[in-house]
């Protein structure tokens, strides 16, 4: 270890021996075998990359192609118990789909899909961004306080979903002993099909306000503070400064957050399980829950249309997914 | 008002708001130690008259074994994210192979396919490989959740790695191997804590895997263990909450242990 920190000094200009690294055996060569040797070096430092990346590689097919390969294929057959023992399932072209499209649930999945995703990220960010312009005034514990916020991110997802069933559980909750405090009557939030998608909202904010808040204090710290300074001294005011300064030179750092948010909202899928189970009715069903419920939520696996539901949904985080990748090429030296 | 007395009123508000955010964690501890009969008195006691380890005791006779598979998933999902990202990040970020910028966007975009699909992709394949209901699957399975971060995290680290030290190694007569294991691989420690405490982590955490490919296993995790106490007798959340407790102590540690890594970590995700 020693010897080769005290090495790149003898080997100057380390840059360009990238590729050459065994030059000196073949510099007695004749300039076309040099040629060719060097074709030769430059195919065996390929080999030897993708020797390290085959690995990887294999694993991506196998466990990530393949069952997606799967599942698309299950979404064009009708797969029933009795394929599990024989193997073979009769192909069905798009019943699937269209099974799905005529489903009684479709549009309020749809619906719901769309407010449970929206409605999460924009007041995450909201309350993300408050708190990351609180903490980045410095002061007295705000590095503690601020790695204790991390807290419910780091959670597993089922633990949160278990608190926050029984605090707004509709007799013993003390979100409904807190509002009775101010005369609100009893609110059934997990039991009644107009409050259950505001009671699994509630939760899934929370969880989702440390993720904005990390993201965007770290935009907020790339602000060069030259620009707090000028706008001081032109005697801007903290709202002036906050509208005309932070929140435009966040813009980027925002659209990363804001898509990513979306995309890790739209896979939700433990917490609305675990607090209402999509219920009731399909009040607050998404199209991960209706494509777990259709799969594996007790009685007889229907999972054909499972996997066309899942499709859609991955559809849909595929089209943000893109827009988010070229967001972040665009913002990437930026950030 | 003084600059100092601002500051200090700052600090007084930032605690309230904390303890606003961290209050379910203090309601999940209280519920988890009161009574079982006080459990549903309105308005709820606001902390634990008469504290009771009922809860923990049943922790200890029901879930232990619990608790076991999910150390040993974990463990398992790590070691296999480490085994496959560290080497693969080292020839994406030094090696310049062709085609390493299409594998880092395979990356990101492989974090963005939803839980529910992948699950039932592994489901069939599963069935046919015989890995259904076991550990082995359910740790394969796990790690899909961590491989592409942990691709993505070190890529990022190793990329800033000089290239004089590797050409240095080279000179020294080591292998591409060798300069992995015995120069990148140590100056990358920060980056192995990072991705092996959220591999860990994010094992630990999984309920769709564990409810789908494991469903009938002889043996589950914790997750599933809380989800059959909710299922089973939805009176008993003194029990509940105190397994609850038990289950966010990897998270706590983690917290405690790394903090300045799980912002890295957050941050990396995203921006990387």
């Amino acid at each position: 270890m020693t010897a080769m920190h005290t090495a790149p000094r003898t080997g100057a200009g380390g840059n360009t021996t990238a590729h050459g690294g065994a030059v000196p055996a073949a510099g007695a060569a004749l300039p076309s075998e040099r040629d060719g040797g060097r074709r030769r070096q430059r195919i065996r430092q390929q080999l030897i990359a993708w020797a390290f990346i085959a690995p990887v590689a294999i694993y991506m097919v196998l466990f990530y192609a393949w069952p997606l390969i799967r599942n698309l294929d299950l979404s064009f057959r009708d797969y029933s118990l009795a394929s599990f023992i024989t193997g073979e399932a009769p192909f069905a072209g798009f019943d699937n789909y269209i099974e799905v499209f005529r489903s009684p649930t479709f549009w309020p999945a749809l619906w719901n899909t769309a407010v449970f995703t929206f409605g999460s990220i924009i007041v995450q960010f909201a309350l993300g961004l408050a708190l990351a312009v609180f903490f980045y005034r410095r002061f007295p514990l705000s590095t503690t306080l601020r790695a204790l916020f991390l807290v419910p991110w780091l959670l597993p997802l089922l633990v949160s979903a278990s608190i926050w069933a029984w605090m707004l559980n509709s007799d013993s909750g003390v979100v409904n002993a807190a509002l009775a405090v101010f005369g609100i009557p009893q609110v059934n939030w997990l039991t009644s099909p107009q409050w259950s998608m505001v009671g699994v909202l509630i939760a899934n904010i929370w969880i989702g306000i440390p993720f904005n808040l990390v993201i965007l204090y770290s935009g907020l710290q790339n602000i060069p503070s030259e620009v707090y300074e000028a706008s001081a001294l032109d005697g801007a005011n903290g709202w002036q400064t906050f509208w005309r300064i932070t929140f435009p030179m966040l813009r980027p750092v925002s659209a990363i957050t804001l898509l990513l948010g979306l995309i890790y909202t739209l896979k939700v899928f433990d917490i609305i399980w675990i607090m209402t189970r999509g219920g009731p009715g399909d009040s607050s069903t998404t199209f991960a829950i209706w494509s777990y419920r259709l799969g594996f939520g007790g009685g007889s696996p229907d999972l054909s249309p499972a996997a066309a539901v899942g499709n859609l949904l991955i559809l849909i985080a595929f089209v943000f997914g893109i827009i988010y990748i070229r967001t972040q090429r665009r913002t990437g030296d930026e950030l | 008002m003084t600059a100092r007395a601002k500051r200090i009123l700052t600090s007084v508000v930032g605690v309230i708001l904390t303890a606003i955010m961290l209050f379910p964690l203090y309601w999940m501890i209280n519920v988890s130690l009161t009574q079982p009969d006080r459990l549903r008195k309105d308005p709820p006691d606001l902390f634990p008259v008469n504290p009771t380890f009922e809860g923990y005791t049943r922790v200890v006779q029901d879930q232990l074994p619990y608790l076991f598979t999910s150390f040993v998933v974990g463990l398992g999902t790590v070691v296999i994210t480490l085994a496959l990202a560290a080497p693969a990040a080292f020839a994406l970020a030094k090696l310049r192979p062709r085609g390493g910028r299409v594998l880092d966007f395979v990356m990101l975009i492989a974090q963005m396919i939803p839980g529910i699909i992948m699950a039932m992709g592994f489901y069939l394949i599963f069935y046919s490989w015989g890995l259904l209901d076991s550990i082995p699957g359910l740790i394969l399975a796990d790690s899909t959740l961590a491989v592409p971060f942990g691709v993505l995290i070190f890529t990022a680290f190793m990329t800033g790695i000089p290239d004089e030290l590797i050409s240095a190694a080279k000179i020294d007569g080591a292998g591409a191997w060798r300069t992995f294991r015995s120069v990148v691989l140590p100056i990358s420690r920060n980056s192995v804590v990072t991705v092996s405490l959220f591999a860990f982590l994010w094992s630990w955490s999984d309920f769709i895997f564990a409810s789908t490919v494991n469903r009938g296993g002889q043996l589950q995790p914790i997750t599933i263990g809380i989800y059959r106490y909710i299922g089973n007798n939805t009176q008993d959340w003194n029990a509940i909450m105190a397994t609850a407790v038990v289950a966010s102590v990897p998270a706590a540690v983690l917290l405690v242990v790394a903090q300045r890594y799980v912002a890295a970590g957050v941050t990396a995700g995203a921006v990387k």
